[in-house]
């Protein structure tokens, strides 16, 4: 069963500019699924959550969320809606008990029925009940808004970049909160500019100018990958990309964490071996290392991204 | 009716946290009432007076003696030349002088009546001219008295009578002694009741827009137009215990008395206080900033209030053009209203037309507003 379907969804901010986003066709999302959004900075992530809840209406198409279209039946979808923007938008005066009584009243909930929901998250927050949410440290004050928005046991829920600007231990709790919520059957849809968290939802959508380059589970995505992958390492690191950039047969060359990534062109028969020997000889490269390796989906971003 | 009480007991939190804007929106008024009861009068007081007298005359020692008894006049001393009354001038020591000629004694009982010179300090005209009057009419009262004790004494023929009687026979209405707090009082309640509810209002709603607040809120099911009434009911709570306030510093410390009828007085203030609420609530719907809110309130509002509400010029004196503009200023009606009933003590079908006036503007505002907000961040 389809929890959201969006059915090509177009929105421009003034005139003259490229379109923040520009979904063409539709893409349907069941129900229960974890579904992640990719892309970098300005892909148009954000602007698409606010069109799915109903913040922004769009300039054309439409978006239907279990049942209820986003323009004419606004009201109804912000009464199952569960949504955590972007970046903190809780009320920094207030203490985290009376921010999260806040928000479950607003929604004419009180905080004991639906506490087991957020049961999970809210106990690493208990012992900080009385801080004011403006205190928190940035993981803290992300689980707040996450109880916030889960108060009143939303059936979709969409998260606008919950990891940015929070530590590696606390992304990877959110994460695991995330597949309990997705475990309780309700939808979620979460963006990131992280791509090794992406591979922990169901589907993917990668994102760029507005536009999805691609929408698969990750691994489907990465087995599509269809171009030799080389990883290499040389004591010069700065030197050594623009060098390979200078190979006939390599495509694309990128930073990838310590190591250089590069792609062969299509038809390519140079081995690994070769590669090394060209920099070690040609270029006058130290402790050069030279592996196949597989793709993540950071590599499959970049190479849609070119054929985009 | 849960989540709007919910709301509502938010705003409060959000005021008494912020202890020192508070503290400015309780404490403002009181500085403001103090300083324009005591400090900034325009009221003349101890004006120092010297008398300059021809012969030595009894009854001119005793005039000045009750010049020196009134609270605005002190008297310095006697010259004897007018070289020096003038010299004094120069230097200050005496800001005004009392002037009799040779014979005034005996001038004053003759048909022709006696002259006497008074003389002021006319750089600032304000301030002159009104030292003026108040000592033209201590010396009138005070002869009126003497002519009177000799009448009494014995029977003096009639063309005495004509002349020392002859007097302008100034009334200062509803304001006798000419206390510049009758006037600044409706003013400053006019000022302080704007700044509160328009501009507290319209930072509070675009703070949340701009603190992104705003966006988790119209996600919820709640009505915007429950949003904005609900921050509206702590400022207006606020601005009635300010009303308050005002009120006892004027009743208490300043001692203008409520001539009119206290209920009325209060109704007309509350009108205005929701009316204020209201522009609060459509500058909000229209502007995203903080910074913009204030300006708005603070520039637009209220140097018109302050211009062009008759609290610091009378609007009649004013172009044509700039008196059209004055109407449509709120605080001109409500300070015109106030005065009415709190200095002149008319009763309330006096002040219909404002009241009238007032409930249209909010009424107006509030229409304005509501098809203004949007539920949508586009």
């Amino acid at each position: 069963m389809d929890s959201i379907v969006i059915h090509s969804l177009k929105k421009t901010y003034g005139k003259g500019q490229p379109p923040a986003v520009d979904i063409r066709g539709d893409l349907c999302i069941s129900k229960g699924e974890l579904f992640g959004i990719i892309g970098p900075d300005g892909a148009g992530k954000t602007t698409l959550f606010r069109m799915l809840a109903t913040l922004v209406s769009p300039d054309s198409g439409t978006a239907v969320l279990e049942g209820y279209d986003v323009m004419a039946d606004y009201r109804k979808i912000r009464t199952i809606l569960g949504y955590m923007p972007g970046r903190f938008s809780l009320y920094s005066d207030l203490s985290v008990r009376e921010n999260l009584e806040f928000f479950a009243s607003v929604f004419g909930k009180d905080l004991e029925s639906n506490y087991g929901l957020i049961e999970n998250i809210y106990c690493r927050l208990k012992p900080f009940e009385r801080r004011k949410a403006g205190k928190l440290s940035g993981g803290m004050k992300q689980k707040l808004a996450l109880c916030c928005s889960l108060i009143h046991s939303p059936s979709i829920l969409f998260l606008d970049e919950p990891t940015t600007g929070v530590d590696p231990s606390s992304r990877r709790e959110l994460w695991e909160n995330l597949a309990q919520l997705k475990a309780s059957g309700m939808t979620i849809v979460v963006s990131t500019a992280y791509m090794d968290e992406a591979c922990r939802c169901d589907r993917v959508g990668m994102m760029k100018s507005g536009r999805f380059l691609t929408v698969d589970s990750p691994e489907r995505i990465i087995s599509g990958f269809d171009r030799r992958l080389v990883s290499v390492k040389s004591d010069e690191m700065f030197r050594l990309l623009h060098d390979l950039r200078g190979i006939g047969d390599v495509d694309r060359c990128y930073t990838f964490g310590e190591t250089h990534h590069l792609t062969l062109k299509p038809g390519s028969r140079m081995t690994v071996r070769e590669i090394g020997s060209v920099l070690a000889g040609k270029y006058g490269h130290k402790g050069v290392s030279v592996a196949e390796t597989d793709a993540t989906l950071e590599d499959c971003y970049m190479n849609l991204e070119e054929k985009l | 009716m849960k989540e709007f009480f919910a709301f509502v007991k938010k705003e409060f939190l959000h005021i008494f946290r912020d202890t020192r804007t508070l503290l400015v929106l309780i404490g403002l008024p009181t500085v403001l009432i103090v300083l324009f009861g005591f400090a900034i009068s325009t009221e003349i007081r101890n004006v120092n007076v010297g008398l300059f007298s021809a012969d030595a005359d009894d009854s001119v020692e005793r005039l000045m003696r009750k010049i020196d008894q009134s609270e605005y006049f002190t008297y310095v001393g006697r010259f004897n030349t007018e070289e020096d009354v003038d010299e004094a001038m120069r230097r200050g020591v005496i800001d005004a002088a009392v002037m009799f000629g040779s014979g005034f004694s005996s001038a004053l009982y003759s048909p022709e009546g006696a002259e006497v010179f008074i003389a002021a300090d006319a750089t600032n005209p304000n301030n002159a001219s009104m030292e003026i009057m108040y000592l033209s009419g201590i010396i009138a009262e005070y002869f009126k008295d003497d002519i009177s004790a000799i009448h009494a004494a014995g029977p003096q023929d009639g063309s005495v009578t004509a002349s020392g009687m002859l007097q302008p026979n100034l009334h200062m209405l509803y304001n006798p002694q000419l206390k510049s707090s009758y006037n600044f009082v409706p003013g400053i309640m006019g000022l302080i009741l704007m700044l509160i509810c328009s501009l507290m209002t319209s930072v509070s709603i675009v703070r949340e827009k701009e603190s992104g607040s705003m966006e988790v809120l119209l996600v919820s099911p709640i009505r915007p137009i429950n949003i904005v009434l609900a921050k509206m009911i702590p400022y207006f709570v606020i601005a009635c215990v300010v009303l308050v306030n005002i009120l006892l510093l004027t009743i208490f410390v300043l001692k203008v008395p409520i001539a009119g009828s206290f209920f009325w007085m209060i109704l007309v203030s509350v009108i205005y206080i929701i009316l204020s609420l209201g522009i609060g609530m459509l500058v909000s719907s229209l502007v995203r900033t903080q910074i913009i809110a204030t300006l708005i309130c603070g520039m637009i509002f209220l140097v018109p209030v302050m211009m062009f509400s008759g609290m610091l010029y009378p609007i009649e004196s004013m172009p044509v053009a700039l008196q059209w503009f004055a109407q449509i200023i709120p605080a001109k009606w409500f300070i015109e209203a106030i005065r009415k009933i709190m200095i002149e003590g008319v009763p309330v079908r006096y002040v219909t037309v404002e009241i009238l006036i007032m409930t249209a503007m909010a009424v107006a505002v509030f229409t304005a507003a509501v098809i203004k907000f949007k539920d949508k961040l586009d």
